[in-house]
């Protein structure tokens, strides 16, 4: 790279300038550019490896609003005591504010110059003590007079009087200030004199109609790519939106169809149609948001409701002995915030026609529990619900379609374990291994429906492979992160990004 | 779901076979109860509540000592008759009208073995037994107890005895106010005229079910040699069936079974009765099911079930046994489910995204390409944010049992809920634009639910140059995207600045609302920036779509 072609019209002032005289302010006199320009043009310069930068704080002490008047006109204690030159005289007499009288006070009291006289009004006298101060300039003064100047130059009584103007009301103050040391570097000095020959920089309209073969190559300045640039900050769908879109994929790809539906539902679809008994823990207010009003929705069609009873009470026709208990309609009317998106596959079995079958349904949806939030759990979250429905399905397909599930999401070793629900039989938990953290994970619960459950539904008994799987906690598991709340996260700062 | 704690040493020696323990560990897991800690101590598993009877050491072992071939197919236990009887009275026919009973004699208990029945006891209690509504166990010393005993009920006022763990005689009223134990379950009770009570032939109290035993007969202590069993409630079946889990439990610690006449007023019956129940198993159906040849005799052997000819026999203390399913899924579990090879079928179906989730993609693509972020917020919130933060007064939708008062409700607008995010944010560099895709909720008598629920999207920008005219700007780029045209008519409305709000109607119908939110509003969300919003329906935008 030819480095004279890199640099623009600033830095090359500033080069030229520099071969003169390497003070800030010579430069920026010379250059006629902004104290700004100039750094950048530096800073730019020392990054092309032509400039020795030396960049260094001081602190200075200066003087602050107060203390710029009180150089001029003295410090109210010394005012005060000039006042009392000729014998007592009464607060409103002398020329300083209130507040400048209290401080004033006290600075003298401490040093015993004055003695209050009178109280109504406030009067004062000086004191022998009052009177040799009169003619002798006290240390803070002194050390008033020397400033501005740098912290580090301070002697031991000056620091005292440093210490105490700092305590006071704006008198003083401590500012940084960067001061740098340029040098031109072995490089920038061979640079010889550069001529005030134009290069062009942005490439606009006029450059493109004006450009023709005969301009030289040369003309155009060049950049030094590798130099730093702005950050950008763009907008992104949520992060755990992109993942719900990565994992519907997955599952389109493999041929299913998306169910969606309501996220209010009666007990009926949520629990009774599972073959989830109504004394069963899970229906408990401690788990479940029951809707105060409208308390209750309506059943499905008679048919399918005594079909669901009967599961319920003796089994039906599904050869099962059921629950063994009595039924309760009302119950099964009470509306729910859905548990599970299972809830979705029942209503879907219950609607299918001979069609439809062999079919294969998905969802990834919300759904509530009646808990507090806290780093593992979420009164709302997210589950990844499928059926297939197919006379010739069998468990080690269930097994199939899950491996398969979590082999798209990255994860090479999944295993299963017995697991319990009420509404599946060969219940399976799915795991997988993280081989980062050597250790298995659970990701989510799956079985084949039981005959209680799809033969009230679908009419007549089939094997439904289903699956109910976590989506959280794999999303934490691929982001990192260890708090669920971090999922649900809005802050506009740290926005996420999920790719596989 | 409960977890019990088994000794470490017990399992160990009972299982008959030497383990290591990361062995132990997956044999556990693979039968199918959690194993939540296992030290030299203790092993803590968590177990399924269809399995009631590996809630207690022995019963644990029993079906581990099965599982892992130690000692295969039925268990039989001998029950003789202890000529004893139980009398019931009619008088209990309301207010807890059966009971199943057993006596168990030759028992050597130790502390920890009393340890392990109570556990068993007590965590039948709460899963089980649903915290003892439908059912409750007793467990009395025999040798105090003078037969025949009466269940009877009686006035509780006119019945007193010193509750376990007390010193004190009180009468069943007062140990509903004054006991622990009555406290807790004292709803059980709650309201009955009679109190239920087993009695002896003395007349000593033995219990008051289902709340508590009686200090002087119902404390069982290691010089107990032989125990009573009795399990009250209200379907004689489920009683006999928990009856047989713990009496299996006690006969595995060394114990000998008796069984009790009950005499009922109609009917005089015998307990406990611990015949095996005999089912039909189709291997066909068993084979298909599963996918994969397997040895379904020796599977079910190894899970203590016996096997011959198509017909199995499922131990008494199995309650779980509902259907020949639950008998393959055994079957399976003995198998392994590590030796099933997963296999994905051909099953030819055709993928479809459902059309509302297409719809909402493309929304949010056209939103991004805008520069707005997508946030995404609950749908549960509560009375403050969606109305008194929002200045207004509409009825939502609470719910009746929510343990937090701030999910409490279901938002009815998406607005608070992008005002929260605004607020979270405040401290943030803006602008800020920020939109959602979510479900809002509200009453409608035509909905099976009686609710209706609609995806509605919501976008919000905050900053000093976001106005009316720049959340306009978008609705209307969206708008023609899909080749929409739209109409806007000023409206009043509370949490919006007069005369800078309106609904956003397109072919005619209401899809949205629009506008400046006020900076009342402004102020309770805390935030010092001006907000522009719009909230449209997506499934009323959607059916404009053709």
């Amino acid at each position: 790279m030819d480095i004279v072609k890199s640099l623009d019209a600033s830095e090359r002032l500033v080069l030229g300038a520099l071969k003169q005289s390497s003070e800030l302010k010579d430069i920026i006199n010379s250059t006629k550019l902004s104290e700004v320009e100039v750094i950048r043009a530096l800073q730019w310069l020392s990054n092309k490896g032509l400039v020795g930068l030396e960049k260094s704080e001081t602190r200075f002490v200066e003087l602050g609003e107060n203390g710029t008047r009180y150089q001029r006109e003295g410090l109210p204690e010394r005012i005060m005591l000039n006042c009392l030159k000729d014998g007592p005289v009464s607060a409103d007499e002398i020329p300083l504010s209130q507040e400048e009288i209290q401080v004033s006070i006290g600075v003298l009291k401490g040093q015993a110059a004055i003695i209050i006289k009178g109280t109504k009004p406030l009067s004062f006298e000086l004191t022998e003590n009052g009177r040799n101060l009169l003619n002798k300039r006290t240390l803070q003064e002194q050390f008033l007079n020397t400033l501005p100047r740098g912290e580090d130059s301070l002697g031991p009584e000056e620091k005292f009087s440093f210490q105490n103007l700092m305590s006071r009301k704006d008198i003083i103050r401590l500012v940084e200030r960067k001061s740098i040391k340029v040098e031109l570097t072995d490089a920038g000095k061979a640079i010889g004199p550069i001529g005030a020959e134009k290069l062009i920089g942005r490439v606009t309209s006029e450059v493109i109609s004006s450009f023709s073969k005969q301009t030289p190559k040369s003309t155009f300045k060049t950049y030094d790519i590798s130099s730093p640039v702005p950050t950008l900050k763009g907008a992104s769908r949520h992060v755990l939106y992109q993942a719900i879109d990565y994992i519907r994929r997955i599952w389109l790809d493999m041929g299913f169809k998306e169910m969606t539906g309501r996220m209010v539902q009666q007990s009926f679809w949520n629990f009774d149609a599972l073959f989830t008994a109504q004394d069963h823990p899970v229906r408990d207010l401690h788990d479940t948001f029951f809707i105060k009003d409208p308390k209750n929705g309506a059943l499905p069609a008679r048919e399918l409701v005594e079909r669901v009873r009967k599961a319920h009470e003796t089994g039906w026709t599904t050869g099962s002995k059921g629950w063994q208990y009595k039924w309760n309609e009302e119950v099964a009317k009470q509306n729910v915030m859905r548990t599970h998106t299972t809830v979705l596959s029942a209503r879907t079995l219950a609607s299918l026609t001979p069609k439809d079958i062999p079919g294969k349904f998905f969802s990834v949806a919300r759904n509530f529990r009646n808990e507090t939030i806290d780093w593992g759990h979420s009164f709302e979250f997210y589950q990844v619900d499928g059926i297939v429905v197919s006379p010739n399905v069998t468990f080690r397909n269930l097994l199939g379609y899950l491996g398969e599930y979590y082999r798209k999401l990255g994860y090479d070793q999944v295993r299963f374990r017995p697991a319990y629900f009420p509404y599946t039989e060969m219940s399976v938990e799915a795991e997988v291994y993280l081989k980062e953290r050597k250790k298995w994970i659970e990701l989510g619960g799956a079985g084949m429906f039981r005959p209680e459950v799809v033969k009230p539904l679908l009419g007549i008994d089939m094997p439904v492979l289903a699956w109910g799987q976590g989506l959280e906690r794999g999303i934490m598991e691929h982001l990192n992160i260890t708090d669920l709340r971090e999922i649900y996260s809005n802050d506009l700062e740290k926005r996420r990004v999920w790719y596989k | 779901m409960p977890t019990v704690a088994l000794n470490y040493g017990t399992v160990k020696s009972g299982i008959g076979k030497k383990l290591s323990d990361d062995e132990l560990k997956e044999r556990i897991a693979m039968l199918g109860t959690d194993l939540e800690s296992l030290s030299k101590e203790s092993i803590v598993v968590e177990v399924f509540p269809n399995r009631p009877d590996l809630l207690a050491e022995f019963g644990f072992i029993r079906a581990l000592r099965s599982f892992i071939g130690v000692e295969k197919g039925l268990r039989e236990y001998s029950v003789k008759s202890s000529g004893l009887s139980v009398n019931i009275k009619p008088s209990v026919s309301k207010v807890r009208p059966y009971t199943a009973c057993a006596i168990v004699k030759g028992l050597k208990l130790t502390d920890e073995k009393i340890e392990q029945i109570i556990q068993l006891q007590e965590k039948l209690h709460v899963t089980h037994c649903r915290n003892r509504s439908k059912a409750a166990i007793g467990i009395y010393p025999s040798e105090k107890i003078k037969y025949p005993i009466t269940f009877c009920a009686e006035d509780p006022k006119g019945v007193s005895f010193v509750p376990l763990g007390d010193t004190k005689p009180m009468n069943g009223l007062q140990i509903l106010s004054r006991h622990k134990t009555g406290r807790d379950f004292g709803h059980l009770l709650e309201g009955k005229e009679k109190f239920p009570f087993f009695i002896d032939a003395k007349g000593d109290v033995l219990s008051m079910p289902p709340i508590i035993n009686s200090e002087l007969t119902g404390k069982v202590t290691t010089s107990t040699k032989e125990v009573f069993i009795e399990c009250s409630g209200f379907d004689l079946d489920f009683l006999k069936e928990l009856l047989n889990i713990i009496i299996c439990e006690l006969a595995d610690m060394g114990g000998q079974i008796f069984s009790m006449s009950l005499n009922y007023p109609d009917k005089k019956i015998v307990t406990p009765n611990l015949k095996p129940v005999a089912m039909k198993l189709d291997e066909a159906y068993v084979q298909k099911l599963l996918g994969q040849k397997v040895n379904i005799k020796e599977c079910l052997e190894r899970m203590g079930f016996s096997y011959s000819n198509g017909t199995v026999l499922i131990p008494s203390y199995r309650v779980d046994v509902l259907h020949p399913m639950d008998i393959v899924e055994d079957i399976a579990i003995a198998h392994g489910y590590e030796n099933f090879e997963p296999e994905l079928p051909v099953i030819s179906t055709i993928g479809e995204e459902a059309r509302i989730e297409r719809f909402r993609k493309k929304i949010a693509e056209l939103l991004v390409g805008l520069e707005l972020n997508e946030v995404t917020t609950f749908s549960v919130s509560n009375e403050r944010i969606q109305n008194t933060m929002m200045g207004q007064k509409e009825k939502i939708i609470e719910f009746s049992n929510s343990k937090s008062s701030e999910y409490s409700a279901l938002r009815q607008s998406i607005i608070p809920s992008m005002m929260e995010v605004l607020q979270l944010n405040a401290k943030n560099e803006y602008p800020q634009r920020i939109f959602e895709m979510g479900a809002v909720f509200y009453k409608d008598k035509n909905e099976e639910t009686g609710v209706r629920e609609d995806l509605v999207l919501g976008v919000a920008l905050c900053g000093k140059n976001e106005d009316f005219t720049r959340a306009r700007q978008i609705i209307e780029h969206l708008l023609k995207s899909f080749n929409l045209g739209l109409k806007l008519e000023e409206i009043t409305d509370t949490r919006f600045i007069p005369g800078r709000v309106g609904k956003l109607l397109v072919g005619g119908k209401q899809i949205g609302i629009i506008g400046e939110i006020h900076p009342t509003v402004l102020v309770n969300f805390r935030l010092e920036m001006p907000v522009a919003v719009f909230e449209i329906n997506l499934g009323t935008l959607q059916a404009q779509l053709k």
